[in-house]
């Protein structure tokens, strides 16, 4: 570690770091704008320039940007002398000449790097008496609120939506100090990322606008470390509430995981929890089929009766339930009447994933090991709409070739624009076999779409290229066969091969191709990645028991009379299997009673109906796709009735088994009987710090030290503040007061430090800029590669021949839609494509079908309609079917369907 | 051997030297000599020996500059050789003289040059107005083709060179050879930071020569009569000839190939005639409208880069623009803040923002509007804007160097404005810029 003086002071600072980074990880405050950690430097705004010494006997130095200028042992530095102080606050008074004074009504005042940055160089008086420039503002969607008059002209916005996210309809326009961040006209941002130009942005021109449009401040808002819902990589969020409502979604820094950046669906899908249709109140069924609100107590009593002695009770938990929940519905009911909330094939494929991740002896990377990787294999998975943040990863392993070429002259990798200049489009190889095109194709060195047979197929020949032990693959097309070899070939000769498959194709066979491909692999880095999808699947899956019935084992029993009563943990049953199959489950069964947060079709059938809280209003733990446990805490107490699903199974279980239920009084206990019960979940409890978690004596508060009007916020009511609400679950509390500094990674309630009110203090909390949280990274792998065992690969699939009759409809997934939660979110919904179906032009001439138009397709007894899009990226014989989308009927894996146009054409 | 190599085939009453013409002075044995008896090595050599320094501004040792070039082949591809021929600075018209009368000399210095650093694409980056230029160029091109002079296995040696012509849309900034290369690859014209420099990453991310044409231009005379030749054409410390330019109210104003080292008043007064009548010398800009102002006191000097650069100055491009003692140096030296604002790409903070600032208070004074505390503003901005590394690139260190030499020189004129709340030129319109 060299060792740098800064105004005579030495500090070690890391080697290969410029001097912005070294002295921020110092602890030292130099102003910054354009420099972003995970962007690295371009030297466009000018703040964080020092003046660099020849050596001791040099007093003048000269003036150099920290941002670009590598350290070096010895190397001298003034950052407090009036030449750098002077040049800085010039820097400050240049970017305020046109910068609005706007700030009482901008959306970024109190967490706006602009304004800490302006007070930090201590600009307070205006010398210029010229006009501000003023621009034009964009509609950019229901996500982006854009001001364009605050910019300051960093870059950081293009740098991250172009050359970061791949985004192409963002651009820095017109020239001098008239550059325009906008695109070409108005229009929805085209990125899935577009939302964390949000955090990007040091000051107000893009803004969350769903914020925007219910308004709080920062300092006014209560937050908690959350996790993302919205799929199964388990970003680490954090969640702001006031009054009672969500208000917006922030990143929360895990190195290992999210890193600096969201999706759209997980910064913006949260929003359902406020959504005014949630049950409220314990619903029973009258005859009138309508609901009663009843008492909490009465609806405890009511299901003591429906589940007491005698009565045979069966329970569906479910893969977006918390460990908690599924483990305390488990112990309500038993093992052998508790199924995970799967379907059986679903099931099948979880438990599939799971066998390999434990036993396949490969690393299952985390996003920050994906982002290193050299070579990369895509099996079956539109990565963007399966695990978004997953292809933002990606988009970042291709440059491994750029770090590779500037290494090689030396130059520094967080030299961005010298590194880029020196790939240009040399990437690292990325090959992509999936249903359709992607939104990583424009990145990757191959793609095709395939049907999942043939993409298993392709993969098998892949690992029998890489392993000659493996059977080859004889009846391969040569084009396919000699692709096979280029991609084998790639990934032979990366450092850090990567495989990534999933459930998105619902083929067992390509999966398990994917982990052939990966064991056929010889590097000790190699990595398998499985995309999933439900933010706990993974977790029921290793929580689930050999002798759990199955779905259609529980459906059986229903149809047969053998269920008295039915709970339903927060799930919705008719996304999960045919309607007529649900519906008979669900009549047959007794009694059914619902627990969830939302008002589902499931609910609709049941007796009664609880309502449970959100994630933002709940604890609970999940397991991400990476098999990583992680932590949730409620930002806010959740109104009337509504309670953590694990409460109400808790208080249930107190009633009908006291013996069993006693001993769990709080939700830390139940995560130590969940871990004592499963041993593939004994380390969940390390997820996060528990309830007895204290820092100098300490919680952690929730609320920033200016949160303001706790006093007047139910003034309406009545004019006594009431006594904060007591968190006896969590090391949070509902306060202002507490520990402050240091805390582990998942105890991030927000970020805030002296000087720094905008998310730029996260730095404050690293334990150097850029690096892990000094406090520890939030969560913890529960499966780390085990010795291999060994393994056969499935029969190899049937080539598929493409039939005139039917088409095979591929599950087409969708970032905004084909997620339960997130499509409630207003701002997503309108995002949400209606149900579709893709064909290519040779089916869709052979059908007569046009884009627009809408089709009937049949499929066993369901007949559905949809509109046509054109698309010929699909596969012959193949559709394209808009998976879980609002609207869409449930697709069964496998399906064939006979597609009609419908009756009066497209003006349906 | 003539001491005025560069317009040997230029004159002013005749149409462009096409190849015949430019054949029969001697044209292409220079390049037929390097490709038949000389190695890369040895044509690096010649260039570095004649002590040629680039004629776009910096005068930086072109020798040196191509030395950067990595030549061991270890990573194959492209390698690049770009003319720069944006030629926009204001008053510079130097390199449009070349163009428009003897493309065939630039052309000639490009395939040698490109031979020496083993560039196997040349590009002609030139300013979007010299139409009859790139005409002429396109048709150069096409004629080299036919003689063998460009394309495969040229005059049988082996080596190859494409070249294309490349029409800029017209940006000052792409005069800045980072610019001048993002602008080229299809982005915008952002200067790129150094380092890598271009030599090791530049056009494509691979090895890039960029010259100027002028410099270009002295490549064939370099290696047809060698650097000693060349050396002891100029007649102070700099070698070689150049090409000098007069603009403003003198009588004669034009564009002159004298040896490096010529005093400035042979120059201003035989050259160019000296001042029209009824109007005295007040300043002049030696180099384009980016070197500070020198005055009738530094008449005498050579015109060298060293010794303009002790004067306080820079002799960049060669070209003087005049300032007479009838034109506001206020309002000359807005005009060109203006300009150089208005031509920022608008990238870094200094330039985008304090130019206009900068302008701004040139204004008010300008326009009488001035207060005291605006001259310690505008000195406050020098020193902010005027280093080399306060900003990403030299643009906006350049647009400083008038307003700073202004402010000591033309002291008195600017505190007139604030004192006087008016422009006591007014009754001259303030149009400086007039060739």
């Amino acid at each position: 570690m060299p060792t740098i003086y800064i105004d005579d002071q030495p500090y070690e600072v890391p080697e290969g770091d410029n001097v912005l980074q070294a002295c921020l990880s110092a602890g030292l405050d130099l102003p910054y704008f354009c420099w972003h950690p995970a962007m690295g430097s371009v030297g466009a705004c000018r703040q964080c320039a020092l003046v660099q010494f020849r050596d001791e006997q040099d007093t003048q130095g000269r003036i150099v940007m920290g941002c670009m200028t590598p350290v070096a042992e010895g190397a001298r530095f003034s950052m407090q002398g009036p030449d750098a102080s002077e040049f800085r606050s010039k820097i400050i008074q240049s970017l305020m000449l046109n910068h609005p004074h706007d700030c009482p009504v901008c959306a970024e005042g109190g967490e706006c790097h602009l304004q800490d940055m302006t007070v930090m160089v201590g600009h307070r008086k205006r010398s210029y008496r010229g006009r501000k420039n003023t621009h034009r503002n964009q509609y950019l969607g229901p996500l982006v609120h854009h001001e364009m008059n605050r910019c300051i002209a960093c870059y950081r916005c293009t740098r991250y939506y172009n050359d970061y996210a791949g985004g192409t309809d963002l651009a820095a326009q017109g020239a001098h100090d008239h550059v325009y961040f906008g695109r070409q006209q108005d229009g929805v941002l085209e990125s899935e990322f577009a939302g964390n130009l949000v955090e990007v942005c040091p000051t107000g021109v893009f803004t969350d606008k769903p914020l925007v449009n219910d308004y709080t401040r920062k300092w006014d808002l209560q937050s908690a470390p959350s996790v993302c819902v919205g799929c199964a990589l388990g970003c680490n969020t954090s969640v702001g509430e006031r009054y009672g409502k969500l208000k917006r979604i922030h990143n929360r820094y895990n190195t290992e995981v999210n890193n600096y950046f969201l999706c759209d669906r997980g910064r913006y899908g949260g929003n359902f929890v406020n959504d005014e249709s949630r049950p409220l109140f314990a619903g029973l069924r009258n005859q009138q089929q309508r609901y009663d609100a009843i008492e909490q107590q009465q609806a405890l009593d009511t299901l003591a009766e429906w589940c007491g002695t005698g009565r045979r009770v069966a329970a569906i938990g479910s893969p977006r339930a918390s460990l908690e929940s599924n483990y305390l519905l488990r112990r309500l009911v038993g093992v052998e009447n508790f199924n995970s909330g799967m379907a059986d094939h679903e099931a099948a494929l979880l438990s599939q994933v799971h066998g390999l991740l434990a036993s396949n002896g490969v690393v299952t990377p985390s996003l920050q090991q994906v982002e290193h990787a050299d070579a990369v294999f895509i099996l079956g998975e539109d990565v963007t709409n399966t695990a978004p943040r997953l292809a933002l990863a990606l988009r970042q392993s291709v440059r491994s070739k750029a770090f590779e070429l500037a290494a090689e002259l030396k130059i520094p990798v967080w030299q961005d624009e010298a590194v880029r200049v020196l790939a240009q489009q040399q990437r690292s190889p990325l090959h992509i076999v999936a249903m359709s095109d992607t939104r990583l194709d424009d990145v990757a060195a191959s793609t095709a779409a395939h049907s999942p047979d043939d993409i298993a197929r392709l993969g098998y020949a892949v690992a029998a290229a890489l392993d000659n032990s493996l059977p080859a693959i004889e009846d391969l097309a040569s084009d396919l066969q000699s692709r096979a070899q280029q991609i084998a070939d790639d990934l032979r000769s990366a450092s850090r091969p990567l495989v990534i498959s999933g459930t998105a194709s619902q083929s067992a066979a390509v999966i398990d191709a994917a982990a052939a491909i990966a064991r056929a692999l010889s590097q000790t880095d190699k990595m398998l990645s499985f995309c999933l999808p439900e933010a706990n699947s993974l977790g029921v899956a290793m929580l689930a028991d050999a002798q759990q019935p199955s779905f259609s084992e529980l459906t059986r029993r229903s149809n047969n009379g053998e269920i008295d009563t039915l709970l339903v943990l927060e799930n919705d049953l008719y996304r999960r299997a045919p309607q007529s199959s649900v519906e008979a489950l669900l009549k047959n069964a007794g009694k059914v009673v619902v627990l969830d947060c939302v008002d589902t079709a499931t609910m609709s059938c049941s007796a009664l109906a609880l309502p449970t809280a959100s994630f933002a209003e709940a604890e609970g733990t999940l397991v991400s796709s990476e098999a990583r446990a992680q932590r949730y805490y409620p930002a806010f107490l959740p109104a009337e009735q509504r309670q953590p699903a694990w409460q109400w199974l808790k208080q249930m279980g107190q009633q009908l088994q006291p013996a069993r239920f006693d001993p769990l009084p709080h939700f830390d206990d139940i995560t130590a009987a969940c871990a004592a019960d499963c041993p593939a979940l004994s380390r969940i409890a390390e997820a996060g710090p528990n309830a007895g978690f204290r820092i100098r004596g300490l919680k952690v508060p929730r609320q920033p030290h200016r949160y303001s009007g706790r006093t007047a916020m139910l003034s309406n009511h009545n004019v006594h503040e009431p006594k904060q609400p007591v968190d006896e679950d969590t090391p949070l509390a509902f306060t202002m007061e507490g520990a402050s500094g240091a805390r582990p990674g998942a105890l991030l309630p927000f970020v805030w430090a002296p000087g720094w009110n905008s998310n730029q203090s996260v730095h404050k909390f690293q334990s150097r800029v850029g690096g892990p949280v000094s406090g520890g990274t939030a969560g913890v792998r529960l499966i780390e590669p085990q010795q291999e065992v060994s393994h056969s690969v499935l029969p190899p699939q049937p080539v598929f021949t493409a039939s005139d009759a039917v088409l095979w409809l591929l599950p087409l997934h969708r970032i905004f839609g084909s997620d339960e939660l997130s499509a409630r979110a207003p701002a997503v919904a309108e995002l949400v494509s209606q149900p579709f179906i893709q064909l290519n032009t040779t089916s869709a001439h052979r059908l007569n079908l046009n884009e627009g138009d809408y089709a009937i397709l049949s499929w066993a007894d369901t007949r559905c309609e949809v509109q046509v899009q054109i698309n010929d990226a699909i596969p012959d014989g193949c559709a394209g079917y808009g998976m879980d989308l609002p609207g869409a009927a449930w697709l069964p894996p496998d399906t064939h369907a006979s597609i009609t146009a419908a009756d009066g054409g497209s003006d349906v | 051997m003539s001491d005025r190599p560069l317009t040997i085939n230029i004159n002013a009453a005749r149409d462009a030297t096409d190849i015949n013409g430019y054949e029969a002075t001697g044209g292409y044995q220079a390049l037929r000599k390097v490709l038949a008896q000389m190695s890369p090595a040895d044509c690096l050599t010649a260039v570095k020996d004649s002590g040629l320094r680039g004629r776009g501004g910096a005068g930086f040792p072109t020798g040196m500059k191509w030395s950067f070039v990595p030549m061991d082949n270890v990573s194959p591809g492209h390698k690049y050789l770009i003319c720069n021929a944006d030629e926009m600075e204001p008053g510079t018209f130097k390199d449009r003289l070349l163009l428009e009368c003897d493309p065939h000399q630039l052309i000639e210095g490009m395939i040698i040059s490109a031979y020496t650093i083993q560039a196997d694409v040349a590009y002609i980056f030139i300013r979007h107005e010299y139409h009859l230029a790139i005409k002429l160029l396109k048709q150069a091109i096409a004629d080299c083709h036919a003689r063998g002079y460009l394309g495969d296995n040229i005059q049988g040696s082996g080596f190859n060179l494409q070249m294309y012509v490349h029409s800029s849309a017209g940006r000052y900034i792409c005069g800045e050879e980072t610019a001048l290369i993002s602008s080229l690859e299809g982005k915008r014209a952002n200067p790129r930071a150094k380092p890598p420099f271009p030599q090791v990453s530049g056009l494509w991310g691979r090895p890039t020569i960029v010259n100027n044409v002028e410099t270009l231009c002295n490549i064939p005379h370099i290696l047809k009569h060698g650097g000693e030749w060349f050396q002891n054409l100029g007649i102070g410390a700099d070698a070689g000839t150049k090409l000098f330019g007069v603009s403003g109210r003198v009588k004669n104003p034009g564009c002159w190939e004298l040896p490096m080292g010529t005093p400035i008043r042979e120059l201003i007064e035989e050259h160019a005639g000296g001042m029209q009548d009824g109007y005295q010398l007040k300043g002049f800009l030696p180099g384009g409208a980016s070197t500070d102002f020198l005055v009738p006191e530094h008449l005498d000097l050579a015109m060298d880069y060293d010794v303009i650069g002790k004067a306080g100055s820079r002799l960049g491009t060669g070209t003087m623009i005049i300032l007479d003692d009838q034109t506001c140096p206020v309002g000359m030296v807005k005009n060109l803040i203006d300009f150089f604002a208005q031509e920022s790409c608008g990238f870094c903070t200094p330039c985008r923002d304090g130019l206009p600032w900068s302008g701004q208070v040139l204004g008010d004074i300008d326009s009488g509007n001035g207060i005291p505390a605006d001259l310690k503003t505008l000195q406050q901005q020098v020193k902010f804007i005027g280093a080399i590394g306060n900003t990403h690139c030299a643009l906006a260190p350049g647009a400083m160097e008038p307003l700073q030499s202004a402010l000591k020189y033309f002291a008195d004129d600017f505190q007139q404005h604030i004192d006087g709340k008016a422009c006591p030129y007014c009754d001259t319109p303030a149009v400086a810029m007039e060739a």
